[in-house]
């Protein structure tokens, strides 16, 4: 029983420690980081959040990349639904072929898609939009809700959509009225990882936008001059809000989730 | 426990295919096309058959040396991780509390990790490993280790390494917890009655239900870490020298840095293809192990 609290309590530790740090520095001032190691700010300041919070470009940022990841998360969980159900409860021509390659789109890597992602979103009128980061992540997205939520729709057994068909319900009332309320946790386990993996992308989220996104204004803290860390340690620290409100809530459903709903 | 053949099913998926469509197939119809054509400029493309690939996968010229070196990197990082994560994972969720209030804490401050943006990963861990403002680094320069992972190749590969575990080893320890919890107590009280040992116990009974999910664990992990980019580019750029300049750090400088689109449509479609194999391999096994599963199912 000891060595498993000891060997849990290292980990979580490991895990903290550069988070601390992070915000350690994120009330310091810039002088102060360069020039003395201390594990508390000694004069605590919020001059590097006021910076950003006055700043519109930083917020502006914050907005745009929550956009593109709403809009990705919101079309993801739409058109993984069906095809979920399909692949759940059907068998048809190609069908594992088709899941396998969607699953290859999910393992493709970003850098191969950057330059004609780049060329096909110029060509198509949508650079610069938060509509090109969003269906670009579709790419690795889609794959992976319709994977998790394959997961969780085989856990519901096939009598209940016969006695629903039985019952008279049509199928889209069936799948909107019954079905869908069965997998919520499914769904909601899904949109956490929809939004979790478009929320952390960087590559394509800056070569498809002039700058917008959060991640790229990251960038701005380092000039010529050298890297203002206190800035960029704020920055981060309010990067890590909206994973950690969204853990929060799916904090229930997290390890079957990670599962991908097949335990 | 048979599904029903029913083509209309196709209609349900019709949705996802279009959308995964459009981002996958014209763009690698891009790549291909670049990958046969050379140019000189000016937006005048001529026909370059296979050269470029004879180019890259010939480690004599300086694309394939180039090519070979970052793949082989690739290999080295991606071997290391899972050597390191999947047992550290495994034994982190082994020790997770199943029950109590520290249940929701311990889940929340784990999954922290994975919901950093990737970029601030990297920066987390550059200035946390800085030799002169990081803790990490301070601390192991004071103690006379010279660490300094801007100018020492060993230094940059031990942060890069260092900060995968930190990022992803929760993913593998919420895995095994979650198939740790679907064990049912009554196999637990059979082994306490059989007098097994703690090994016996975690070989016989909990590995083979942890099987399944590490599986997918380990595809995931395999596969991200050979298209890992963001973190490793801000935290070491590739550097120093080209010391930790793996596969997608070496295709971006290629593509996007020196816009060399021949030989960068021709890399990516190896390192396509490449990824394309582990995850076939990695697909079969596990229906393979599904299909097992089934049939001892039926069995029982």
């Amino acid at each position: 029983m000891k060595s498993r609290h000891i060997i849990l309590g290292v980990y979580l530790v490991f895990l903290m420690l550069p988070i601390y740090w992070l915000i350690n520095m994120s009330f310091k001032t810039t002088t102060e980081i360069t020039t003395s190691m201390t594990l508390f700010p000694t004069m605590p300041t919020l001059q590097n959040y006021h910076e950003i919070f006055t700043n519109p470009a930083w917020f502006d940022g914050f907005v745009f990349s929550l956009t593109y990841v709403a809009i990705n998360t919101v079309i993801s969980i739409l058109v993984a639904l069906p095809a979920a159900y399909a692949f759940s409860r059907y068998r048809f021509m190609g069908d594992k072929h088709l899941f396998f390659w969607l699953l290859t789109n999910r393992m493709a890597p970003p850098a191969v898609f950057a330059l004609p992602f780049f060329n096909l979103y110029s060509a198509v009128g949508l650079f610069d939009t938060p509509w090109a980061v969003a269906l670009a992540h579709c790419i690795f997205n889609v794959p992976l809700a319709v994977w998790i939520l394959e997961g969780f729709m085989s856990g519901v057994p096939r009598e209940i959509d016969e006695t629903a068909y039985l019952d008279g319900y049509s199928f889209p009332r069936f799948f909107v009225k019954i079905f869908v309320p069965l997998i919520a946790s499914g769904i909601g386990v899904a949109a956490f990882f929809c939004f979790m993996f478009s929320w952390v992308e960087l590559l394509l989220a800056r070569t498809l936008t002039n700058n917008q996104a959060i991640s790229s204004i990251m960038t701005r803290t380092v000039s010529a001059s050298g890297v203002d860390w206190g800035l960029l340690s704020a920055a981060g620290v309010l990067t890590l809000i909206p994973g950690a409100l969204v853990i929060w809530f799916v904090r229930n459903y997290i390890a079957k989730g990670f599962a991908l709903g097949r335990v | 426990m048979d599904k029903p053949i029913d083509n209309r099913a196709w209609f349900l998926a019709l949705p996802v295919v279009l959308i995964v469509a459009f981002n996958a197939i014209v763009p690698l119809m891009t790549v291909v096309n670049y990958s046969v054509q050379d140019t000189f400029g000016n937006n005048e493309f001529f026909w370059n058959g296979i050269g470029w690939f004879q180019e890259l996968l010939d480690p004599t010229t300086d694309l394939g040396g180039r090519f070979f070196d970052s793949l082989g990197r690739n290999a080295l990082f991606s071997a290391i991780i899972l050597a390191i994560e999947v047992p550290l994972g495994v034994l982190v969720g082994l020790c997770m509390p199943k029950k109590g209030p520290g249940v929701a804490f311990t889940l929340v401050v784990m999954a922290l990790p994975l919901l950093v943006p990737w970029n601030v990963v990297g920066t987390i861990w550059q200035i946390f490993a800085r030799e002169d403002i990081g803790l990490l680094g301070w601390i192991v320069n004071h103690l006379g280790i010279d660490y300094n992972y801007t100018l020492g190749p060993l230094s940059a590969w031990i942060t890069i390494v260092t900060m995968d575990v930190w990022h992803w080893t929760s993913l593998i320890a919420l895995l095994s917890y979650a198939g740790l919890r679907s064990i049912p107590d009554a196999y637990y009280q059979a082994a306490k009655i059989d007098g097994a040992s703690r090994f016996a116990v975690f070989m016989t009974i909990e590995l083979p239900k942890l099987r399944r999910v590490l599986l997918i664990g380990v595809l995931l992990r395999f596969m991200d870490s050979f298209m890992i980019y963001t973190e490793p580019f801000v935290v070491t750029g590739g550097g120093p020298g080209n010391s930790t300049t793996i596969l997608s750090i070496d295709l971006v400088k290629l593509a996007l840095g020196q816009f060399d689109l021949g030989s960068a449509a021709a890399m990516s479609i190896v390192y396509n293809l490449i990824i394309l194999a582990a995850c076939w391999l990695f697909y079969t096994v596990m229906t393979n192990v599904d299909a097992d599963r089934d049939a001892t199912r039926v069995e029982a």
